[in-house]
């Protein structure tokens, strides 16, 4: 909302993280419920939003907090201690807050959120032990006149004393049916009860839930739940007078949380009575008395407008300090030069302490899991014991949040399908508890993250087989796969594994999205799984967004830049052999890359800034460049640039949604002298301009290394209709060339065509090898061949693959226009006679005297 | 009511836009050219470490482009949380206008700049065009 003026909002943004705190706090006392550190935490967070609330006349928070609050005042008091049923009722109390900040957060008001609920609640578990076993110890069903107000919620001024309380007793005693209460009576009921010699003091077991069923009325409560006394107590009336008296003044003080004889007075009473319950595993541990949780933090509260400002004015300041460094280099000024240099030093200084600010604790996400473990475990039943290794472990801010929901994704996956059931755990020999770590740490420049359950693994042959219910991959595909590119199936869409779909998970999304966010901030995700022995999911993430290294090239004079990520290699063209080196298939520039067809795209024609460039290129008259080898996905191909400049860290700057949106530059960066320029989207190149098929040509028909061997030649195979295929030396073809139909003229009786201002006589190979073409199509495939200024043009039909030749297999069976055939590929192909088609087409074409066919 | 306009001219005529949007003003820098982008799109430059799109006005308002030598100016604006610049002609004063000095663009302005003028505001020295910002930079 609009209006909402800046108290609400920052008394929102407070108590966000405050109940993030909380929820933390809760799940981890409820391990430890003596923790007086926890439980002042707790009871301080809850009366800090009660507080404000107040303040800001936001009624049913208040009214919700101080149910609370009363819950938490005993607690801490000592006179109850936390289980699960306990931390239940205030974690929802802890959800309902969350849900009336976000409607507070929405609309300004704090709107219908339903608060009786969990008042309700929180009501019954008070008064499921507050009443007061005092008056007849053996039979405290028969008084049904045990005080304590029925939903009578704690008041401050209220005097009530704890008259035994609530300690933990350890497991040992003869705690027959343990049942966790905690007393409350009035002081009235006190009194009473110090007339009493004998009385009843109920142990509390610590851990055990309170089921809902107990939680209910008072007067029922007792005797149905059997309540046995199992430990007695000898009061005498001075010891519950002074009770009463310590509890009154522990409730009186009740806003001062530090009072520090507050939860100590009804803790001695006990003591100080003959109580067989000795206090037990419940005691708070003293050194946790001494960590305290001060509210006067070591940090601020920044705005982020304010840190990116900050960046930006960082990167400007660098940016000059670059090119004052350069003016210093070409001065003899030795003062300047000294500064200079120093000015460097504080800059990179400045901009590596102001990189820092944006970086924070992985932690901030891991907080979360505590409770997201402990609801989902509670769900499914699992016994789940969570470990958080590395939280310190630093991410840039943007990073975290994107981590955020595939980690939590992970989390529930782990717990749900990793972690088996407690009763699963024991027959598979190992402990009914299963573990679920986290863990984080720094190496090689990124950021690991893994996830770790000891559950029962992911059993590949299972993934492979739902892979092939599925009609993903078919069982010959299986077959050829190795575990971990099984593993990967996992990540395809509409994958699962789950046996049966809960709310929890199995619904087949998720995996799949996991990688997708990971990948979109460079990061990578894989898996290690051991059937039987657990799960391992590992998510690389760089350590920061705004900071990559790339490559910088240069097209036309203008800079962009390639993300090393991607980047394989580079290859350098020598300007003469560029018309070589450059071979096309069909009308697809390739190069011979260690024996493989690399399929090339030209920067200029990505850009569309220049159509010069390849046809420049086609003409065989490139300028030198260089091949930047990228791989984008599972494609791999060559960029085809002017020139690489270097290779830098650069620091990504945000571009307009209009120029994001072209779909080919992922941001801009500034270089060393303040220029601008733009980074290019790899991926998004490969999808343009490199088709599928392109690629796997390349790849399948690769060609060996041992191409070299001197009887082998490199032949280009074409069809020439009628299944027939010929061979023409790769060294007699210049290029390849689509050439549509209507530009064939006839001089004579004789084909020809114009190109590059030139008369290009053609020849149909078909005819002249008599194969019947089958195929007319509006577009002819030429091979043309080039000697010297003169050049022909052959037509074939299709262009099948480049093949090595060995001489050695030759057969001398042949026909007209062939000078033999040969096996490739087995298929019988006949080899060209190239003079022959050549002549066909230009009976001059060899006229010149010192002519000799070179290579054919 | 009143309202500033920071005012510029282009192709003889002048235009403004709300002081409120408007950033800085600038002489025209070095200009980073971006491929496949809509003709309007002189580039990018580099604002104090901040990347910024430059729209050239004459070509998006269907104008002819400015004669050879001469320089354009940057009207630098805050438009849908995006900086952008604006290259115009030259920079004019900022001008307090009136609403009832405003009226709706005539229903003979047809081509381009029949969306991206708001209307004109008539002053003493001449007629103001308003400049749709958020729409001359969409």
């Amino acid at each position: 909302m609009e209006d909402l003026d800046d108290i609400v909002r920052e008394f929102l943004v407070e108590s966000y993280e405050n109940l993030d705190q909380l929820d933390r706090d809760l799940v981890a006392l409820e391990g430890a419920p003596g923790s007086r550190d926890l439980l002042s935490s707790v009871f301080r967070t809850i009366h800090t939003i009660k507080g404000t609330s107040g303040f800001l006349a936001f009624g049913r928070l208040e009214k919700v907090t101080h149910a609370g609050e009363n819950l938490l005042v005993e607690l801490r008091d000592g006179r109850r201690s936390m289980d699960g049923a306990m931390a239940d009722v205030l974690l929802r109390l802890v959800d309902t807050v969350r849900e009336i900040l976000a409607s507070i957060d929405r609309d300004g008001a704090e709107g219908e959120v339903a608060i009786d609920g969990v008042i309700d609640q929180i009501r019954q578990v008070q008064e499921a032990g507050s009443a007061a076993p005092v008056a007849q110890a053996a039979a405290p069903a028969d008084v049904p006149a045990a005080p304590a107000e029925p939903a009578a919620p704690v008041v401050p001024a209220e005097a009530a004393a704890p008259v035994v309380s609530a300690e933990p007793a350890e497991p040992s005693l003869e705690t027959a049916r343990p049942r966790t209460v905690v007393k409350r009576v009035r002081v009235a009921a006190a009194r009473t009860a110090a007339a009493v010699v004998q009385s009843t003091a109920e142990v509390p077991a610590p851990h055990t839930p309170l089921g809902s069923e107990s939680v209910v009325d008072d007067d029922d409560a007792w005797a149905p739940i059997g309540m046995e006394p199992v430990a007695t107590a000898q009061l005498g009336a001075d010891d519950v007078a002074a009770l009463a008296r310590a509890g009154a003044s522990a409730l009186a003080h009740d806003v001062l949380p530090a009072e520090p004889d507050a939860p100590e007075s009804p803790r001695s009473a006990p003591s100080g009575t003959t109580a067989a319950a000795a206090p037990g595993s419940g005691d708070p541990a003293p050194e946790e008395q001494g960590m305290s949780r001060g509210p006067v933090e070591t940090s601020i509260r920044v705005d982020i407008e304010l840190l990116e400002g900050l960046m930006r004015q960082v990167s400007e300041l660098v940016l000059t300090r670059n090119q004052i460094s350069r003016l210093a280099q070409d001065t003899s000024d030795v003062d300047l030069l000294r500064s200079s240099q120093r000015l460097s030093l504080i800059a990179s200084e400045l901009q590596e302490g102001v990189m820092k600010t944006r970086m924070q604790p992985i932690d901030h996400v891991w907080n979360k899991m505590p409770r997201v473990v402990r609801d989902l475990a509670a769900q499914c039943r699992r016994q789940v014991h969570l470990e958080l290794v590395g939280g310190d472990t630093e991410l840039d801010r943007s990073l975290l949040e994107a981590v955020k929901d595939p980690l939590t994704h992970l989390v529930r996956n782990a717990v749900d399908h990793g972690i088996e059931s407690p009763e699963e755990r024991l027959a598979a020999n190992k402990s009914a508890k299963g573990t679920l770590t986290l863990r984080a740490y720094h190496a090689g420049g990124q950021v690991l993250v893994e996830v770790t359950d000891d559950g029962r693994g992911i059993d590949a042959g299972h993934v492979a087989a739902k892979a092939v219910e599925r009609g993903l991959r078919t069982p010959d595909e299986i077959a050829k796969m190795s575990t971990a590119e099984v593993f990967e199936l996992l990540f395809l869409p509409g994958f699962s594994t789950a046996q049966a779909v809960t709310n929890v998970s199995g619904r087949g999304v998720g995996m799949d999205v996991v990688r997708t966010k990971i990948e979109a901030i460079g990061g990578t995700v894989d898996i290690e799984s051991e059937v039987g022995r657990g799960t391992t999911w590992r998510l690389r993430i760089p350590l920061t967004l705004a900071i990559m290294p790339a490559l910088t090239v240069e097209h036309l004079g203008e800079l962009f830049a390639v993300p090393q990520v991607n980047l394989l290699e580079l290859v350098a063209l020598d300007a003469q052999k560029t018309a070589t080196a450059i071979e096309y298939v069909g009308s697809a520039p390739v190069y011979r890359l260690r024996g493989q067809l690399l399929p090339l795209v030209a920067l200029g024609e990505v850009l569309g800034v220049s159509s010069d460039e390849v046809t420049a290129l086609r003409a065989g008259d490139a300028r030198g460049g260089v091949i930047a080898v990228l791989q984008a996905d599972e494609q791999r191909f060559g960029l085809l640039v002017d020139r690489v400049m270097n290779t830098e860290e650069i620091v990504v700057k945000p571009v307009a949604g209009r120029i994001k949106s072209l779909g080919i530059y992922t941001g801009a960066t500034l270089l060393g002298d303040g220029r601008v320029a733009l980074i290019l989207d790899v991926q998004a190149i490969a999808r343009r301009s490199v088709r599928g098929e392109a690629i796997e040509f390349g790849r399948a028909h690769g060609i060996d290394d041992d191409r070299a061997v001197s009887d082998v030649v490199q032949m280009l195979v074409a069809g020439i209709g009628g299944g027939r295929r010929v061979a023409i030396p790769l060294s007699a073809v210049t290029r390849l060339e689509h050439i549509a139909r209507d530009r064939v003229e006839l001089v004579g009786g004789r084909e020809v065509i114009q190109y590059r201002d030139d008369i290009l006589p053609l020849v149909r190979l078909d005819r002249l090898l008599g194969a019947s073409s089958t195929v007319e199509s509006d577009e002819l495939l030429v091979v043309v061949y080039t000697r010297g200024r003169r050049s022909v043009a052959m037509v074939v039909e299709e262009v099948i693959d480049i093949m090595d030749d060995d001489g050695a297999r030759h057969s001398g069976i042949d026909d007209l226009g062939l000078t033999g055939s040969t096996v490739l590929k087995d298929r019988v192909t006949e080899l060209l006679d190239v003079t022959a088609a050549v002549r066909a087409a230009d009976p001059h074409f060899f006229d010149d005297a010192d002519l000799e066919l070179a290579g054919v | 009511m009143a309202t500033q306009y920071v005012t510029f001219t282009l192709d003889g005529a002048h235009y403004g836009v709300d002081v409120a949007k408007v950033q800085e003003v600038l002489r025209a820098q070095r200009r980073t050219p971006v491929p496949l982008a809509d003709a309007d799109v002189a580039g990018l430059v580099n604002l104090r470490g901040q990347v910024v799109m430059t729209v050239d006005l004459r070509t998006r308002l269907g104008l002819p482009p400015l004669p050879a030598g001469q320089e354009p100016m940057m009207v630098v604006a805050q438009v849908a949380g995006e900086t952008v610049s604006l290259l115009v002609d030259e920079i004019g004063d900022v001008v307090e206008v009136d609403v009832d000095q405003f009226e709706r663009p005539p229903e003979t302005l047809v081509g381009p700049m029949r969306d991206l003028i708001v209307g004109a505001y008539k002053l003493e020295s001449g007629l103001l065009l308003a400049l749709d910002v958020e729409r001359a930079t969409a």
